[in-house]
Parts: C-alpha cells; structure tokens; sequence
C-alpha cells in the first residue's frame, strides 16, 4: 500500500475504499476472510441489538443499545470494506447478498436478544472479548487493521463499562432480576468457548500469512476470564461452568434464527437487486 | 439512574389565586418583554398546565415516533442506511429525554406522563399512527413530517418557558439534519430505477396530506392556540406554519421531480405564496378520536416496553439503594 492507514484517515468505511482505490492495493486474501469474519460479528450483534430501539426497559437505554448498535455498524462497515477489497465486493454486496453458510459470525453474536438479561449477558461476553481482541489488534502489521481495531477499541471499552454495570445492578438488585442474569448466563455462556477456539484459518494460515497480522483467540481467554471473572464476582454472580456449545460459526454453521435474521435484514435489498439506495 | 426518580420541584400545590398581585403583575411584565420563565419563577397554574400539556405531548410524539420508523432499521437497504436510520431513532429517544426532563422543571414526573400515555390520557402527534410499510416512508417522514415538525418547532426556540425554549433549540438543529436525509433518501429513489421513482411517488401521495395536518386544524377552529399564542409559548398561527411549510416544499418537490398529490397547487403572485386545496379534515379528526391505522398498536408497543421493563428498573433502583446505604454506612464508620 502506497499510503499509510492512519487512525484518524480510516474512520470510515469510504475513507478505508478511497483509500485502498488510491494505493491500487487490495487486502490479501487471507486477511479478507480475517476481517470478514470480524466485520461479520459486528454487524450481525448490530442487527440484534438494533431491535431494541424503541423497546428498551427505558428510554436512556434505547439511546445506550442504539449506540452500541452504531458503533458496532461502524466497525462491521470498516472491516467488510476491507475484506471485499479482496473480492471486488461491497460492503453490500457482503451484507445482503450472501447466505448463511457463508456468513462467518460466531454463533454467540446471533443469539435472540431474548429478554434485557440475555442481551446484557450476551454485550457482557461480546464486549469483554473484542476489547482484549482489538486491544492486541491495534498492533497488528496490516495498516488497516490496525487502524479500524484502534477506533474499535475505545468503542467497545464503553461497551464493557455498560454491560458491566448492569451486570451488577441485575445480579445485584432484586431477586427477579438476579434469578433472570443467572438464568442468561447459564443459556450464554455455553457460546463463550467458541470465541477463543483456533480454527483452521488461524491455525493453517497464521504462521505463513497472519503472523503479526491476526490475534490468535486462544491467547486472549486467560486476560477475559480474568476480568469477566471479577465483575461475576462483584455481581455476586456465578460463572457458568460445563456446557460448551459445538459452535461452527466461522465455517458457516449458524443456530436456528440466523435465518431469519438474514431473511428480514436482507429482504429489501434482494427485492431490489441492483438499485442503489 | 433515570431522571424519572429525581425529585422534581412540588410546586402544583399554588393555585391560581396563589400569586399574589405583584407576582402576577411581574409575570404579565415578563410576558410583554418577551422574556424567559425559569422553573424557579412564579407562574400562574393554568400557564404551567398548559406547559405541560404542550411539552409532554411533544416528548410522547418523539417517543411514540421511534416506532414507524425503528420497524425498518432490521431491514434498511444497505449499511449506510442502516446506520442513518439507527442514528434518527436513536436522536428521537434523546429529544423524548430532553421534553420530559424539561416538563419535569414544572412538576409533573416522567412515570406520571407515561402512564398517561400509555392509558391514552395524553395525546401523541396523529402522524405517528400511520404505517410505514415501505422503504420511501424513511424518506417522506424525514421530508414531510420532519420538515413539517420543523416549521412548527423553529419558533419554539423562543418560548417563554426557559428550558423548554433551550430543549427545542437542540432538537431543532438536529431535526433539520433529519430533514435533509429524508430528502436525499427521496432523491436516491428518484434517481434509482421506475420501481424506486414509484415507490417515492406513492409514499410522498400518502403523507403529504397527514404531514400538512400536523399544524393542527384551521385557525378558525383552534381553540388552544389563541392562549398559547398570548403567553408567548406558541408564535405563529396553525395556518401561518401550514402556509410556509407549503411554500417551502413545492420548490424542493421540484427538485426531486415529485409531484404533491394536492392539484389545487398554484403559485400566486398577489400573495406571493402558494394556493393550496383543501385538506381531509374528516379523517383527521378520525385519527384524533383513535381510530388511525396504528393507535392501538403504537400504544400497546409502549406498554409492553414500559411494563416489560419494570422488574430492569426495579432492580437498577434496588441496587442503587444498597450502593447509597453501603456509602452511608461506610461514612458512618468513619465518623
């Protein structure tokens, strides 16, 4: 790339494709799938989260969950203009027009919402994760990683600060609320472990094409089960131990509702194929 | 937590024989300066009622307007939109906050007011009980109902209630933002394909109507708007805003090579404003009295999330009181 990728020149999805148009550079192909992946996290927890925007418990959280939608729909758009730069493919084109087995989410960002304490459980993990992944991304020797992971990642700190709090306040507050977080932590946690698994992408790729360039997820399960660990603590909560769930997400195997969360937020694209918006 | 549980001023006990003379002549005074109440000032009962009345149903509208639009966020046409949209709704849900906190300066707190929402108590802007059933009714509504809403709030920058006029100085800022972006999802549609073009068309024929009636009914029948006028919390007449939004829009429908389903439509140079044709009062009047495409569903909406809620509150509220209790033991102990 002719042109370094600083922070404050990639902050958004245009400015990343104006950018890479100008270089004449796309992104490696085994980056691409990288960021596809990461993009498609993001935008998929955006779609569940967006649903909440005008139904939350109170108004100053539609506003909360509508922002963390925002900035995750942010981060997703960053990282699947990168990742299409491989295929000449929008970020769109990504978006709306593949199906479920090519989707390469982990299954915990599809989960339903559920109610209030399965969505806060779900940001709880989510957000815990991607801070210690971003974290460790900024250094990445891709320019562009590096600079989406170095706005994503003071994002999703606010994201732990507000999933940590409630946490609390649910584990914490009343006997409803503390019988309802334990009973989301033991339906979520069992997607935790997916996270954190090498899959062959990191593990066939890594040391050829992604050394220096991706994180290795094994390695930020120790740092998240620390700090997770100590606001489960504080909530007087219990860590769910045992079930782990098959997973399969980033080989393209999605739980039952990801169809239809494909189906309603695709539809009107493919109703329309080809029109601009 | 929620500004719902702070304690707001209990000033409603003062009647309106509560003032005395002087009190009443230094309101009277500030009314003819054009000056500014603040929450701490004497005002007479039925001019805070009136407050109230007016700055509640606004916040239920921008609450209550969340939902024809957040039934596309899951499903806008592309990422950018998506993100645009979320933005809105979400800046929706920030002036509904600013309206309540600022009715909550004269007493009335925000559980009162939601109850009388979701009781169907209060009322709500009409508009927001049609349906959006397609993608260009993100378009007409940021057009049209913001446009409309704009040129109604605009003098409310100056109402004579302080927070009230401060509040509506932010939420106008960003709904002229709003405006702009439905006029350029318009736009994009009528540059796009004929399916778009029509899609525009047949949404703009649908809400240009309800968004001309969102200035209220005809002066002549407007029995509210004459106080309001006279306190300085209402500017320009139903018909003064209606005649201006008209003005305003059928340059900008040229533009975007949409026709306003209103043939009555004509420049006249006497005037030099627009002549436009009547308006179907009846079937405001039917959505008023709740027979709209959406009233019972935008209610029950509200109520499922506000009951839905509850035991979320509850526990914020719990856990806030042990955090105070722990802090007052802890100072205790070192006392």
């Amino acid at each position: 790339m002719s042109q370094k990728i600083t922070m404050g020149a990639a902050l958004t999805p245009e400015k990343i494709a104006e950018q890479l148009a100008d270089g004449g550079a796309v992104a490696p192909a085994s980056v691409a799938e990288y960021a596809l992946r990461l993009g498609d996290d993001a935008l998929i927890l955006s779609q569940r989260l967006g649903w909440w925007i005008a139904r939350a418990p109170e108004i100053e959280e539609d506003i909360a969950l509508g922002n963390i939608a925002l900035d995750l729909i942010g981060h997703a758009r960053s990282f699947l203009t990168y990742a299409g730069s491989a295929w000449g493919k929008s970020e769109d084109d990504l978006a709306y027009f593949r199906d479920e087995p090519d989707w390469r989410c982990a299954q915990i960002f599809e989960l339903a919402n559920g109610d209030f304490a399965h969505t806060i459980v779900r940001q709880f993990a989510v957000s815990f994760f991607q801070f210690e992944l971003y974290s460790r991304l900024v250094d990445s020797s891709d320019p562009v990683l590096a600079a989406i992971a170095a706005k994503a990642v003071k994002e999703v700190d606010y994201h732990r600060d507000h999933s940590a709090q409630w946490m609390l306040r649910l584990g914490q507050g009343t006997e409803e609320s503390r019988r309802r977080v334990q009973v989301a932590l033991t339906d979520v946690w069992p997607y935790v472990d997916e996270l954190f698994r090498d899959d062959g992408l990191i593990d066939d790729v890594l040391i050829d094409d992604l050394d220096g360039v991706a994180v290795r997820p094994t390695t930020l399960r120790e740092p998240f089960d620390e700090l997770v660990g100590r606001v489960l603590g504080q909530a007087d909560l219990e860590v769910p131990t045992g079930a782990v769930a098959r997973g399969g997400g980033r080989d393209g195997v999605h739980t039952g509702g990801f169809g239809v969360l494909l189906a309603e937020m695709q539809v009107l694209a493919r109703q329309y194929p080809g029109a601009t918006w | 937590m929620s500004l719902a549980e702070g304690t707001a001023p209990g000033r409603m006990d003062r009647g309106a024989a509560g003032g005395d003379d002087a009190e009443m002549a230094r309101f009277d005074e500030i009314m003819a300066a054009d000056g500014r109440i603040e929450p701490t000032d004497w005002m007479p009962d039925a001019y805070r009622r009136a407050l109230v009345r007016q700055i509640s149903q606004h916040a239920h509208s921008e609450i209550i307007g969340m939902q024809p639009e957040g039934n596309w966020i899951g499903r806008a046409p592309s990422l950018k939109r998506k993100a645009i949209l979320m933005a809105k709704v979400q800046d929706e849900a920030g002036h509904g906050l600013y309206l309540y906190s600022a009715a909550q300066t004269l007493g009335t707190d925000r559980d009162t007011m939601f109850e009388q929402l979701i009781t169907g108590k209060a009322r709500y802007s009409s508009i927001f009980n049609y349906f959006t059933p397609t993608w260009a009714d993100m378009g007409s509504i940021g057009w049209l109902v913001d446009g409309a809403a704009i040129c109604n709030q605009v003098p409310l920058c100056r109402a004579s209630y302080g927070p009230y006029g401060r509040a509506m100085v932010r939420i106008c800022k960003e709904e002229s933002f709003h405006q702009r972006q439905g006029f350029e999802i318009l736009l994009a549609l009528m540059r796009g394909t004929d399916a778009q073009r029509e899609m525009a068309q047949e949404s703009v024929n649908r809400w240009y109507g309800p968004a001309l009636m969102m200035f209220g009914p005809p002066d002549a029948d407007s029995p509210n708007s004459q106080q309001s006028m006279a306190w300085n919390i209402k500017r320009f007449s139903n018909d003064e805003l209606r005649q201006r939004f008209v003005d305003m829009l059928v340059p900008q429908a040229e533009v975007l090579g949409i026709t306003l389903p209103d043939p009555a439509i004509a420049w006249n140079e006497e005037r030099q404003s627009y002549d436009l044709g009547d308006l179907d009062w009846t079937e405001f009047h039917e959505v008023l009295a709740g027979r709209g495409q959406a009233n019972a569903e935008r209610i029950e909406r509200r109520r499922e999330a506000h009951e839905g809620g509850e035991w979320v509150r509850e526990a914020a509220r719990a856990y806030a009181r042990k955090q105070a209790e722990a802090a007052d033991a802890a100072e205790a102990q070192v006392a």
